[in-house]
């Protein structure tokens, strides 16, 4: 057994690391505050391969593993919980569906320019009616004739969608029909941005993540050729089963990013600031919220790498992925709120950045499966029974 | 034309310790010495716009594998590291000795190297290493320039007043500074590829070198004694808006007569 990184795996983290510290987090502040999508920061990933990173250099990736990706996102998020999410988003959910079921021909022309970080992706999955219940899509694609195998009208809605009017190429889930026991039978499609009845509608105004777009997708009458179905017809609910444990990984990465970044903020002004003639580290109220920190902030870094590793082999890592994901959220956000506490006073106010990790992280209990979903997950697979 | 760009591996900026002798503590975590990443951004860039072919060499312990790692990484092609336990102690000559024999074993057009190093900062291993190999020693260089066909080249070196160029025939010895550009980052494809690239490791006696003439045993110059710089005191930190900050700094330097 082997608890050391690669040393590439360790040349990433570290290279990531300079990157952000000197190209990224001079910028953060402006983009949260007039929470601006930071096109210009995401056009510097691409080149360094951050757009791509687990996918194979011929689909555009650079051609790393999951355990690479794991750490990217966690090294991302220290500095940026926004970005971390636009690109765990492209990456996981806009990416991941063609990896997993585009044909050669749906690779090279979505897939490359996505994964060179060309064109940002984007997965709508999510409706205002269909949240953890995703199997609940309204939306819906029906099959009209024509020449190569005709076209498919998408009529419906998607809410909540990450990249939501940045990205260029759109996966998005809807009813092709029924199936044969009753339920919805749902299919998977591309759509360029640019497709007519396709139209971005309001955007949110969220709590965290200021510089991310989170907004609604809108479907009238919209036609995409048959050569843009993703995967098998009616394989769409599966798809996005496999493809929602592989983006729980990266999901678990951000928390354990946004909880570091926290805990380094706390160290640093636990032994700096001073109470009652000493600094208040040596306050044990104050050093046990730190050793809690780092204690399950390392726990959790070691499922959500696990989970990665898992996956790399080639095992099955659902599981792992739902169980990293709930613990890193849950640990993200008691880190982060002991972060705030940490800091007093001026953990409350902007300056201090805190109080931004602390909103981030509430996100990572919530995307891709709720801490309830996880468990009802993860509960289904220990007990073997149909929990509701 | 080939390009052998000499990275050193320091301990990480901020990290520097010395050792009860005296000597830079090298067990901790090292990287590639700033100064020289300079001359192999240049290095790079050549190779992208001509097609030179850029080799690192560094002499150090076994950690200075990561600093050549990122080196390859950014893309130079191949790697000589000159490893040996005996040398851990030597003195800029004999540094300069083990580097003009490892050279003596390549092939090149042009030696590049920083200014200085940032754990030593000695920096008096480019001009010694152009002498003792008798290559024409460009320093300071701010731009460079090789011929085409790789038989000369022609640097530019920043002065007071502008800049002076320097021209020489190949084999030469360039020392550049950072105006030559930032370092890239590799990039992750670069961090694979750098996976299969060569790193030759060289010890003493691949360099024909009796272990007895290294170390600090031989070492002609010893650290007598070491202190740390006094705290600097009274900063005074300006944090207006910038027109009112502006004009405290201009007063600032104004009653100093530095205006
Ligand atoms: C910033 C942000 C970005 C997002 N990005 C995307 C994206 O890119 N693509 C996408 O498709 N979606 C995205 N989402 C949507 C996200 O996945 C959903 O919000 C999430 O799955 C929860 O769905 P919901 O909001 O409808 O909540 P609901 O499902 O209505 O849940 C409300 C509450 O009920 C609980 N609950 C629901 N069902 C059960 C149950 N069976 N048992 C126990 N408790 C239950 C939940 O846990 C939760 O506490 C994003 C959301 C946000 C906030």
């Amino acid at each position: 057994m082997d608890f050391d990184l690669s040393p590439e795996h360790e040349l990433l983290r570290q290279t990531i690391r300079d990157f952000a510290a000197r190209e990224i987090e001079p910028v953060v502040e402006e983009y949260e505050r007039e929470r601006r999508f930071p096109t210009d920061v995401v056009q510097m990933l691409g080149p360094m391969g951050l757009m791509g990173v687990p996918y194979p250099e011929d689909e555009g990736g650079a051609g790393l593993d999951t355990l690479a990706y794991a750490i990217a996102i966690e090294e991302l998020a220290r500095v940026w919980g926004s970005l971390a999410l636009i690109v765990a988003a492209h990456t996981s959910l806009g990416c991941g569906p063609l990896h997993l079921a585009g044909d050669d021909a749906q690779k090279q022309r979505y897939l490359v320019p996505m994964a060179q970080g060309r064109v940002i992706g984007a997965y709508g999955l999510t409706e205002s009616g269909a949240g953890s219940d995703s199997g609940g899509t309204q939306t819906t694609a029906r099959h009209e004739g024509g020449p190569d195998g005709g076209t498919w009208l998408i009529n419906g809605g998607k809410r909540f969608i990450t990249n939501a009017g940045q990205a260029g190429t759109y996966i998005v889930t809807a009813r092709t029909g029924e199936r044969p026991g009753g339920g919805a039978e749902i299919s998977a499609f591309i759509l360029e941005a640019e497709t007519r009845g396709f139209s971005v509608g309001r955007l949110e105004e969220k709590m965290g993540l200021h510089a991310s777009a989170t907004g609604e997708l809108i479907f009238q009458d919209c036609r995409v050729p048959a050569a843009n179905m993703l995967g098998e017809h009616g394989e769409g609910f599966r798809m996005f089963l496999k493809i929602l444990d592989g983006g729980r990984i990266s999901i678990g990465a951000m928390a354990v990013g946004l909880a570091q970044a926290a805990l380094d903020a706390s160290v640093g002004y636990a032994r700096e600031r001073r109470q009652f003639g000493q600094p208040i580290g040596m306050f044990q109220g104050v050093a046990f919220m730190v050793a809690d920190m780092a204690t399950e902030i390392e726990a959790a870094r070691q499922m959500v790498w696990r989970a990665a590793w898992l996956k790399d082999q080639g095992r099955d890592y659902s599981l792992a992925a739902a169980q990293a994901k709930l613990f890193a959220s849950e640990v993200s956000q008691r880190a982060t709120n002991n972060g705030v506490q940490v800091h007093g006073g001026y953990g409350y106010v902007e300056e201090y950045k805190v109080e931004r990790f602390l909103r981030d992280a509430k996100l990572t209990e919530i995307g891709e499966g709720t801490s309830q979903i996880q468990r009802i997950v993860i509960g289904r697979k220990v007990l073997d029974l149909k929990i509701v | 034309m080939r390009i052998v760009v000499l990275l050193k591996a320091v301990p990480v900026v901020g990290t520097e310790r010395l050792t009860s002798d005296l000597r830079t503590d090298r067990s901790g975590t090292l990287e590639a010495n700033g100064a020289d990443e300079y001359l192999l951004e240049a290095a790079l860039k050549l190779a992208e716009t001509s097609g030179a072919e850029v080799t690192l060499l560094t002499i150090g312990p076994a950690g200075a594998t990561e600093a050549l790692r990122k080196g390859l990484a950014m893309g130079a092609a191949s790697a000589v590291h000159v490893a040996d336990d005996q040398i851990s102690g030597s003195d800029g000559t004999q540094t300069v000795e083990l580097l003009a024999a490892a050279l003596g074993r390549l092939e090149y057009e042009l030696v590049f190297c920083g200014a200085d190093s940032s754990d030593g900062g000695g920096g008096v291993v480019p001009a010694a290493l152009a002498v003792r190999l008798g290559l024409p020693y460009l320093s300071y260089a701010s731009q460079i320039e090789p011929a085409p066909d790789g038989s000369s080249v022609r640097i530019r070196r920043l002065n007071p007043t502008g800049y002076d160029v320097l021209e020489a025939p190949t084999p030469a010895l360039v020392m550049g500074t950072q105006v030559l550009g930032e370092p890239r980052y590799p990039s992750l494809r670069g961090i694979m590829q750098a996976r299969s690239k060569q790193v030759q490791t060289w010890t003493l006696a691949d360099l024909g070198f009796e272990p007895s003439a290294v170390g600090a045993a031989a070492a002609r110059t010893a650290v007598v004694s070491a202190e740390r710089p006094p705290e600097r005191g009274g900063a005074t930190v300006i944090r207006d808006e910038p027109d009112a900050a502006v004009q405290q700094i201009v007063e600032f330097l104004a009653t100093r007569r530095l205006l």
